[in-house]
């Protein structure tokens, strides 16, 4: 190890640089003065201010704020169901006496959407949706079906990292609970839930990061009438990104830090 | 009764135990079935079938999308989807061993960390995940724009003119490629790492093992589960990329995943494009079954 140990902290910044690099020049070309590019024009809040300029009068804002909260309420909305689902899953799975083939059949199902690259389950969605239509014009393109998409490749996250945490629980303290009589919801209650927490937690901002940083199935999904911060910005990027798309950017990742802090507060503080 | 089973502590019949079990799968696999098997069907159904002049496909069987595949066009074979596909797969490849490699010097670090610190270290691995990656793409472009210190720097040395962008270029998306996947091998590394059983590398380094060996023999094979997640999440999302060789990479570095958006966007070819995302299901099972068979393991996470 010790002579590993002279390469292990170049390896370490350039990681690090790779990953921060993008986000720095982000946050830094947010203050830009200059309407794009790369040219510094001096230090600005300017783009931080219109954001929340009249939408009446300015309508670049409008759409920069439909936008984010299109991309907030499908990363909230996705979370919550493929939440509830995965945790159902993995519950399943785990918990009940199947036959190894069954078994394996379950696991084949959660590992499918992971090894499916992001643009085959948006172009088979797109193409089943396009057949659908013609069912229910509720299938339509925009944000029902972008929420179909992200929980489709979410739940299997979630069960996961649920699962792999029931597993490292083993049976024991469930064969206790009901040896002292504990009905069922009373076990599920207050024995696998507390246990079980941290991970759901977990899973849900696994889910919600990948909301956040799917790009190709919301581009696919997306229809005519809704747009998310990155299809957005994917489609502004051609002729050059407007700073405004910068300061969004900047205050979203501030956003996710402290909500994911405030999560890790909130969990760790449960289970003192 | 003689049939009560036990599971969990929980002794029932049976049948009400098999019941309560496919309750809760039900939701889940479900939403799978309708929204992932039921239209991945209809998408290879629609390979077989003939585009329409609107965009759209006409239930009639064929087999053009096929011979386009294989490079049959009006003027001769070409060997162009050929390159397409050798691309992709190459550079998925490149780009998962610069991750993985990066990421176990990055993983032994914040395993190495104080306990309480580490949260925060790997908390710092998935912030820029929260950036969508088409930010963090852009990002790159404006980098590696000719204005800015790596530009002026590859000028000085003399790899590119001065004055020039860095791209688009082949660098750019690997740049681009490898700063994207890195957080997931991290993530997926990690785990592994923390549980390695030190005292195996002490002997091995006691042993006068040398480095390669004491990684290749002591370290290599008690990671497997964390390295397989590593290379399936980063090989499997760099095998359909579309987005960094898009604004990185100009039209000259096109990719399967390229291929298949165009399709289904200006190209207005939905058979074709259904096709080419069979190959790439194909490809990517390839490359995700060989990284998978590592000598000596049965250890399975994902």
């Amino acid at each position: 190890m010790k002579r590993w140990g002279k390469l292990t902290p170049i390896a370490v910044c350039v990681g690090f640089l790779l990953l921060y690099a993008p986000l720095m020049a982000v946050a830094l070309y947010s203050f830009n003065a200059a309407e794009k590019g790369s040219v510094w024009a001096g230090f600005s809040l300017r783009w931080y201010a219109q954001l929340l300029a009249d939408p009446e009068t300015n309508r670049r804002a409008w759409e920069v704020r439909e936008a984010t909260m299109n991309t907030l309420v499908l990363g909230v909305t996705s979370t919550i169901v493929s939440t509830i689902l995965g945790t159902m899953l993995a519950l399943g799975m785990q918990r009940f006496p199947w036959p190894s083939s069954v078994s394996k059949l379950l696991q084949i199902a959660v590992d499918v959407p992971v090894i499916t690259p992001d643009i085959i389950v948006a172009a088979a969605l797109i193409v089943g949706f396009n057949l659908l239509r013609f069912v229910s014009p509720s299938f339509n393109l925009g944000m029902s079906a972008m929420i179909i998409g992200h929980v489709t490749f979410q739940i299997a996250f979630v069960a996961l990292v649920v699962r792999s945490r029931l597993v490292l629980m083993g049976p024991t303290l469930s064969e206790a609970a009901r040896d002292l009589y504990a009905s069922s919801w009373y076990h599920f209650h207050r024995v696998t839930l507390p246990l079980l927490w941290p991970a759901i937690v977990g899973g849900a901002m696994l889910a919600f990061t990948l909301s956040l940083d799917d790009f190709v199935i919301s581009f696919f999904t997306c229809g005519p009438s809704s747009s998310t911060l990155p299809i957005y910005v994917y489609h502004s990027q051609m002729r050059g990104l407007r700073t405004d798309l910068f300061a969004v950017s900047t205050l979203l990742v501030l956003g996710t830090v402290v909500l994911v802090l405030t999560l890790e507060r909130l969990t760790r503080w449960k289970r003192d | 009764m003689t049939d009560r089973e036990v599971s969990y502590g929980n002794l029932t019949t049976r049948r009400a135990l098999f019941t309560q079990g496919a309750l809760l799968l039900f939701g889940g696999l479900g939403w799978l079935a309708s929204f992932l098997l039921l239209p991945g069907l209809i998408l290879v159904l629609v390979a077989f079938l003939q585009r329409d002049t609107d965009g759209g496909v006409t239930w009639a069987f064929s087999l053009d999308s096929f011979r386009q595949l294989f490079g049959f066009t009006s003027t001769g074979l070409s060997s162009a989807n050929l390159w397409i596909f050798l691309r992709s797969i190459a550079l998925a490849v490149f780009t998962t061993v610069i991750s993985v490699g990066l990421a176990y010097p990055m993983a032994f670090f914040i395993a190495n960390a104080q306990p309480r610190r580490r949260l925060v270290w790997l908390s710092l691995v998935a912030i820029p995940l929260c950036t969508n990656l088409v930010i963090r793409t852009y990002a790159w472009k404006l980098l590696l724009s000719a204005r800015l210190p790596p530009a002026r720097l590859a000028a000085t040395m003399g790899w590119i003119e001065a004055g020039r962008d860095l791209l688009p270029s082949w660098f750019a998306v690997c740049i681009g490629m490898i700063s994207a996947a890195l957080p997931f091998a991290v993530i997926a590394l990690y785990p592994s790492v923390e549980r390695l059983d030190r005292s195996l590398i002490e002997a091995a380094q006691d042993l006068y093992a040398s480095p390669v060996r004491v990684f290749f023999q002591a370290i290599l094979p008690q990671t497997v589960p964390g390295l397989s997640v590593a290379v399936l999440l980063t090989f499997v999302p760099a095998m359909g990329m579309f987005v960094i060789t898009d604004m990185l990479g100009g039209a000259k570095h096109w990719l399967v995943g390229n291929l298949i958006n165009h399709q289904f966007g200006p190209g207005r070819n939905v058979p074709y494009g259904a096709a080419l995302s069979l190959v790439l299901i194909a490809l990517t099972l390839v490359g995700v079954y060989s990284s998978r068979r590592q000598p000596g393991q049965g250890a399975e996470v994902l």
